[in-house]
This record gives C-alpha cells, sequence and structure tokens, in this order.
C-alpha cells in the first residue's frame, strides 16, 4: 500500500498534466452548476452577514436589498460578548495546547516505539469517541459541583481536552508513521535521549500534523454547546451558550442575532479558511491525506 | 499535491522498532510516555461512568431533596425499558442519523465529482463550500430557525408568499416547516454543514486515483460513466466507508439542533435530548443515568461490532 501511493504520486502529476482541459459546452455546464452549488450552500452565511447589517424592523420582513446600518455591532466587543469570547478563547487554546501536549509522547508510544498492545491502546482511545457524551454530562456536572467547580472555565477544559484527545493522537501517530526509521535509529546510536529524539528528529516531521491537530481541537472546543450549557454560569459562560441566550423572548432580535453569530463564528471560519488544506487530514483522524 | 490516501490500512504496517524486550525496565520505559494521556483519558471517561452506574441504582429526585437517595435496585432499569418515549427516542436517532448522513453523502459526493476538475475559480468554489461546516452548530441551528423557517420573518415564507404573490394569492401561507416537517426541519442544517465534511474526504479519495489507470481506461475508449462505475467507485468504497462512520458518530450525538430548532416537539427527540431533558428538566437523575448506561452499554455492542471491522479493514492489506 505505501509503495502503491509512493507510485500514485509520481505518476499522477504527470498524467494529470498531460491533459489540458478541453472546453465544451458540457464542461461549461459543470462548472457554472459548481459555482451555482457554491453559492447556495455559502447563501445562508451571506445571509446571516446581510441582516447583521439591518436595523430590525427590516431584517424582520425579508427583502434582497435594505438600509445598510452596523448598530448591530455597537458594543460587541465589551460587556458580555467579550467575556464569552475571552471563555471561549481561553477554553479553546489552553485546552488545545494540553491535548498536543498528552498526545505528542503517547503518538510516540504507539507508532515509533510501540508498546505492547498497541493496538488495544489505540482502539481504546478511539471508542471513547463513540460514547455517548450526554451519559457522562450528570456524573462531571456532580463531580464538578462537588469540587466547587461550578461556573469554573477549567472543568470545561478538562472536558474539551478528554474530547479531543484521543483525536489528537490518532492524528499524531498517523504522521509520526511518516518519520524514517532510519533517522530515529541512527539518533538512537548516536545516544540521543528520548526528549532530543523528539525535539530534534520528530519535531520537524510532525510540524504539520501539530497544526493539523491543534486546528481540529481549536474547531470542536470552541464549537461545544452541551457541556457548556451545563458546566458554566455568568463568569465562565462560553460564546455558543451566549450565543443562544442572545434570542429575546418578545420583539425583534434577528439582526442582533445575526450579529453575535456572526461574531462568534469569524475565528474557526477564518482558522479553518486559512488551514483548508489541513482539515481533511484532521477531520479523518489522519486516516486520508 | 501529493497523493492522497486511507492510511488506516496501511497503518498497520509492522511497527518501527521490534516489540518490547523482557525486561520489565524496559517495557516501563515504552510507556512512560503513553501513561499521562492513557491515565488522564481513563479518569475523566471512565471514573464518571461508574458514577453513573452507581446512581443509576438509586433514586434521586433533584426537586425533592428530602427523599435522600435511596437504594431502589433495579427501579430505574425497568423504567427505561418500559417508557415508550424513549423508544421513540431511539427510532428518531436512527432515522434521523440515516437520513442527515445519506443525503450529506450523496451530495457530498456530487460536490467532490464537481470540483475533481481544473476549471475557472475552483479554489474559491472548494472555500465557500467547506463555509457551512466551519459555522458553530448553535449559530447554524439559531441561523436556520430565526431567519429562514421563522413562519413570519423567515425567508422561506417570505420567497413561497412572493411566488404566491405572482399568481394573484396574496394570503400570506400558513406552512410552516417547523410544525409541517419538524424533523426535516432539524435535518436540513445538519446536512448543510456535513455535506462540505463529506465532500472533502471523498475530493480526497478522487483526487488520489492513479492517473496513468484512468488514462489507460480512456484510451481503451471507456465511457466517462463506465470509469465511475469500474474504477472510481471501486476506489472510493474505503472513502466512503469512512466517511459514513465519522460522519454517524458526530450524527448521533446531536444535540445543538433539537436543542434550539424543536426542543424535542413532534417525536424530533433523540437519545442524546431525551436522556438532556430526564436529567435537567425532570430532575430524575437516577432514571437519566440509568437511561445513560442502557445507551452506553448498547454503543459498546455496535461499536465493537464497527470498530472490529474497521480493524478487519486495517489488516487486510497488511
Amino acid at each position: 500500500m505505501v509503495t502503491a501511493t509512493a507510485g500514485a504520486s509520481l505518476v499522477r502529476p504527470v498524467a494529470r498534466t498531460a491533459r489540458r482541459p478541453r472546453i465544451t459546452a458540457g464542461s461549461a455546464a459543470l462548472t457554472g452548476l459548481a459555482w451555482v452549488l457554491a453559492l447556495v450552500f455559502f447563501f445562508p452565511i451571506l445571509w446571516m452577514l446581510l441582516l447583521s447589517f439591518r436595523s430590525e424592523s427590516d431584517a424582520a420582513s425579508p427583502r434582497l436589498f435594505a438600509a445598510f446600518t452596523g448598530v448591530n455591532y455597537d458594543g460587541m466587543f465589551s460587556g458580555n460578548v467579550r467575556i464569552a469570547l475571552l471563555n471561549s478563547l481561553n477554553a479553546s487554546i489552553t485546552s488545545t495546547v494540553l491535548v498536543i501536549l498528552l498526545a505528542v509522547p503517547a503518538a510516540y508510544a504507539l507508532s515509533i516505539k510501540p508498546v505492547a498492545k498497541w493496538t488495544d491502546v489505540l482502539f481504546f482511545f478511539l471508542s471513547t469517541k463513540m460514547m455517548p457524551i450526554v451519559a457522562a454530562l450528570l456524573p462531571v456536572y456532580l463531580i464538578t459541583n462537588n469540587l466547587g467547580m461550578n461556573d469554573n472555565i477549567w472543568a470545561l477544559i478538562v472536558m474539551y481536552m478528554a474530547a479531543n484527545l484521543p483525536i489528537a493522537i490518532w492524528m499524531l501517530r498517523s504522521f509520526l508513521l511518516e518519520v524514517p526509521r532510519e533517522i530515529i535509529e541512527a539518533a538512537q546510536v548516536d545516544g540521543a535521549n528520548l526528549p532530543t529524539i523528539l525535539r530534534r528528529v520528530i519535531g520537524p516531521v510532525i510540524t504539520p500534523g501539530l497544526a493539523a491537530a491543534a486546528l481540529i481541537c481549536f474547531i470542536f472546543s470552541w464549537n461545544e454547546f452541551l457541556f457548556a450549557l451545563r458546566l458554566t454560569g455568568q463568569d465562565a459562560k462560553t460564546a455558543p451558550v451566549f450565543l443562544a441566550g442572545s434570542i429575546a423572548p418578545e420583539g425583534l432580535f434577528l439582526a442582533h442575532l445575526c450579529a453575535v453569530a456572526f461574531v462568534v463564528c469569524l475565528p474557526v471560519l477564518l482558522a479553518g479558511w486559512a488551514a483548508q488544506d489541513k482539515l481533511v487530514r484532521g477531520l479523518s483522524l489522519g486516516a486520508v491525506k | 499535491m501529493t497523493a492522497a490516501t486511507v492510511e488506516y490500512k496501511s497503518d498497520m504496517a509492522p511497527p518501527v522498532s521490534a516489540l518490547p524486550g523482557s525486561s520489565f525496565s524496559s517495557r516501563m520505559k515504552r510507556r512512560m510516555p503513553l501513561l499521562p494521556a492513557l491515565l488522564f483519558t481513563i479518569v475523566v471517561t471512565q471514573l464518571p461512568f461508574l458514577y453513573t452506574i452507581y446512581i443509576s441504582f438509586i433514586g434521586w429526585d433533584r426537586d425533592h431533596p428530602e427523599f435522600g437517595h435511596k437504594f431502589v435496585g433495579l427501579k430505574n432499569f425497568r423504567a427505561v425499558f418500559s417508557d415508550s418515549a424513549l423508544r421513540q427516542a431511539v427510532f428518531t436517532t436512527v432515522r434521523l442519523t440515516v437520513l442527515v448522513v445519506l443525503v450529506a453523502v450523496l451530495l457530498g459526493l456530487s460536490l467532490a465529482l464537481l470540483l475533481d476538475r481544473r476549471f475557472p475559480g475552483r479554489g474559491v468554489v472548494r472555500t465557500l463550500l467547506i463555509a457551512p461546516f466551519l459555522i458553530m452548530p448553535m449559530a447554524a441551528a439559531l441561523l436556520w430557525k430565526h431567519a429562514f423557517y421563522n413562519a413570519q420573518f423567515g425567508l422561506i415564507n417570505a420567497v413561497i408568499n412572493g411566488v404566491r404573490g405572482w399568481f394573484g394569492n396574496h394570503t400570506p401561507t400558513s406552512w410552516s416547516i417547523l410544525t409541517d416537517h419538524p424533523l426535516l426541519a432539524v435535518a436540513i442544517p445538519l446536512i448543510w454543514q456535513w455535506t462540505p465534511f463529506m465532500m472533502l474526504i471523498l475530493l480526497a479519495g478522487l483526487q488520489s486515483q492513479p492517473g496513468d489507470v484512468l488514462e489507460a481506461a480512456r484510451v481503451d475508449g471507456a465511457t466517462n460513466f463506465q470509469i465511475f462505475r469500474s474504477i472510481t467507485l471501486p476506489h472510493l468504497r474505503q472513502y466512503l466507508e469512512l466517511s459514513v462512520l465519522l460522519g454517524s458518530i458526530y450524527i448521533l450525538q446531536a444535540f445543538d439542533a433539537i436543542y434550539t430548532i424543536t426542543r424535542g416537539i413532534s417525536n424530533t427527540t433523540n437519545l442524546p435530548f431525551a436522556i438532556f431533558q430526564t436529567q435537567v428538566e425532570a430532575g430524575d437523575y437516577g432514571l437519566t443515568s440509568a437511561e445513560g448506561v442502557v445507551v452506553v452499554v448498547a454503543t459498546i455492542v455496535v461499536a465493537t461490532f464497527v470498530l472490529r471491522t474497521v480493524s478487519s479493514l486495517f489488516k487486510e492489506e497488511a
């Protein structure tokens, strides 16, 4: 499989570039279709953005064009929105950093110097991803209460670490398998210890893997709602919980809601767009390159 | 661009170093890097489950602390298995997952096929298409509910009323997706978000097809459809399996969309939302724990089967 892959990667670019696309009516139609579908899929986001720049009364009667106003973004980066954004940043970034710190050595022990029964360990990690997270909601809620950790961002950080650790281990392992064994053996012969091998030999090879793992962990933590709803109150409230609470029980709220939604979506949207090439490998736990 | 491959088959290649030697200390040395992650995962994911099992044998009503926490034997489990609403939730979970995963895979495959060619603006099209997956699920649910589904202010009914207006019918429609097709209302945002995910994995699969084989087939006069059926689809099989497996893991756990869009009305309550309701709204901690235990045990049975399939896929080509 590995050699077949290498062979394919040698052959493919030649074969692909050799065929110059011919412009026919059929291919123009397919191109048009691709563009139309892309716009259809993107439209809800565009609509959210359009509504966020309208007055509430304009947003309540849907038309394509309406007067522009920035009023919904007033005070967006102060008060409660700011607290929620900072909490989300804290939970996502701290949990991601800690996950990577735990996952790198673990992935090492499951690939380069595998422990006995390494497949069992690998599948144990994966199996925790299949468990219904809602089943952990009550015990975790009760335990955090007993520890006096309710409305404490660290409770969320620990839960996000547990949720993302299997993903990071599986992904980083798939990158570590690409480290040439000769280099590691040569380093060992030269008497390098584990930290040195990690830093000097493996580090450079898995840097793209770290970026992909960090991106996926960041996205999942940023977007998580269920545990954030249950474990936080006023102080540690994260962006999704704040967003869910920005619906007014009465009166018009759609334009304001769209502005808040756009602001809380923006970090992940930008990170995901910037690192598009890392998404596939991350989402497939490293299985698809 | 490098060739893409579903690595899980070649993953099971022989380990780089030989398996641990006989000495205890060398085995411990190998385990050291693994222990922090393993202990953390066991403590955070397994211990709470032991606590859940304990609570599932207890009568614990949050709203009546005066009753205390008494051992009630299998009472909670009997309640779980005689609860028709919970059976309905199982059914809804399966229906929602099948609907979302199936439609998302089919749409994702179509989009991947469209993007597996060179055309002007392909990068922009790809960028626009993955955007829905990057939207916060809570934001997506709120957006669809209030900006699209709302019978008064939503875009869908505005368009329907506009079209009716052209035909001289100026009474606003009484149709609403929220009341007429609630499960579809939950499914649409999920399909919208997960189609790009399927597209990305399947596109990677398409682009890893060996170019020389495709070329040879074309030279031999195969039609596009023949190439798709005889070369592309068999090659895509493992990518399709992977996307269905990963998609199902996430859609089975769908919560935000149901919590936001329907709150579980008219049979849109899936298992996660049902357990959440027993716990947070009814406050029946014993029952919610028993539900959790039953669902986890059922998941273990299904997951063992799935993992066995996955690991046999691993070994197939090793």
